[in-house]
């Protein structure tokens, strides 16, 4: 059988395909979130130096990778849409934005609410915190350009510039534990060294992650529909789609 | 088992606070969005329908 990579480059294409593929990973989202709870509050042992508030972690550390990955797919669609100039791109590229603020927030906001206990400071105004608020700025940069200029296919390429050049930001927030003498510790979990806690604890946060991509998923394909029946509404074939869609 | 009771659970060994505020914070903020996807979806979905009728009365109105 012959692939066919552009058959879903078109919105009328995908359009049906994403919504065919949204209930799957919702199904897994949730599946994955029950069992990363369980495993995060009933299976991972108290930390002997932590105490309970290490648990934040499991929601930390994920919205974390989640920020930086959503981000890095976000321009990798924003340059498709550039280079290629195909307006599906630029639109999955709108529609993962938000999401990835979300997590970038999430991030944040349970960064904070751990760093009070731990460190005794909701904030500092360390690399990695600083860096990672600046995330949280190029997607609200990247959504406020995108919404500030009316012609959609001129404020893709303009925000797409803008996802791309905020892209230098990304290996900055993840290796500036390294770069920096920082209150933030190094990375617990590396893709060179074995990871430095305790077997279940890694496993409730990589089941937590896991859970986080399939909802970062179905929510930016949810949107993605969402946005092309807002921009196509003139299209023949959105009136054809009928009564239900 | 981690948990005496559920005032245990609860109480997170004096850390509930930050692990409930964490927690429940980012449950409502997720929850929010797929409100907002869905109100999103509704009102996309409105015009839509509209149009269609319109569209259904302009080929009717177009003289043949």
């Amino acid at each position: 059988m012959k692939l066919n990579w552009f058959k879903y480059a078109s919105p009328v294409t995908f359009y049906p395909l994403a919504g065919k593929l949204i209930p799957w990973f919702a199904l897994a989202a949730a599946i994955l979130t029950v069992a990363g709870l369980y495993l995060s509050f009933f299976v991972a042992p108290t930390d002997f130096q932590q105490g309970e508030s290490y648990r934040i972690i499991f929601i930390h550390v994920p919205a974390a990778w989640m920020s930086m990955f959503i981000y890095i797919v976000m321009a990798g669609w924003a340059a498709a849409g550039l280079i290629f100039n195909t307006r599906l791109s630029s639109m999955m590229a709108s529609a993962l934005a938000p999401t990835g603020a979300l997590f970038t927030f999430i991030a944040l906001w349970t960064g904070a609410l751990w760093g009070k206990p731990t460190w005794g400071a909701w904030w500092v105004w360390d690399a990695r915190l600083t860096s990672e608020l600046i995330l949280l700025f190029l997607y609200m940069g990247f959504l406020a350009l995108h919404a500030a200029i009316d012609d959609p296919r001129r404020a893709d390429r303009a925000s797409a510039v803008l996802a791309l050049v905020g892209v230098v930001n990304v290996p900055i927030i993840y290796f500036s534990v390294k770069w920096w003498n920082t209150l933030h510790q190094g990375a617990s979990v590396s893709m060179t060294m074995a990871p430095k806690m305790a077997a279940t604890m890694l496993l409730g946060m990589l089941v937590m992650a896991l859970a986080c991509w399939m909802y970062s998923i179905a929510a930016a394909l949810a949107r993605v529909r969402c946005i092309i029946l807002e921009r196509e509404q003139q299209a023949e074939w959105i009136a054809n789609l009928g009564e239900p869609i | 088992m981690i948990w005496k009771s559920l005032d245990d659970f609860i109480a997170m060994g004096g850390y509930g606070f930050y692990v409930w505020g964490s927690y429940l914070v980012t449950a409502a903020l997720i929850g929010a969005e797929i409100l907002m996807l869905r109100a999103r979806r509704r009102a996309v979905e409105k015009v839509r329908q509209v149009q269609i009728i319109l569209s259904e009365q302009t080929k009717h109105e177009t003289p043949s």
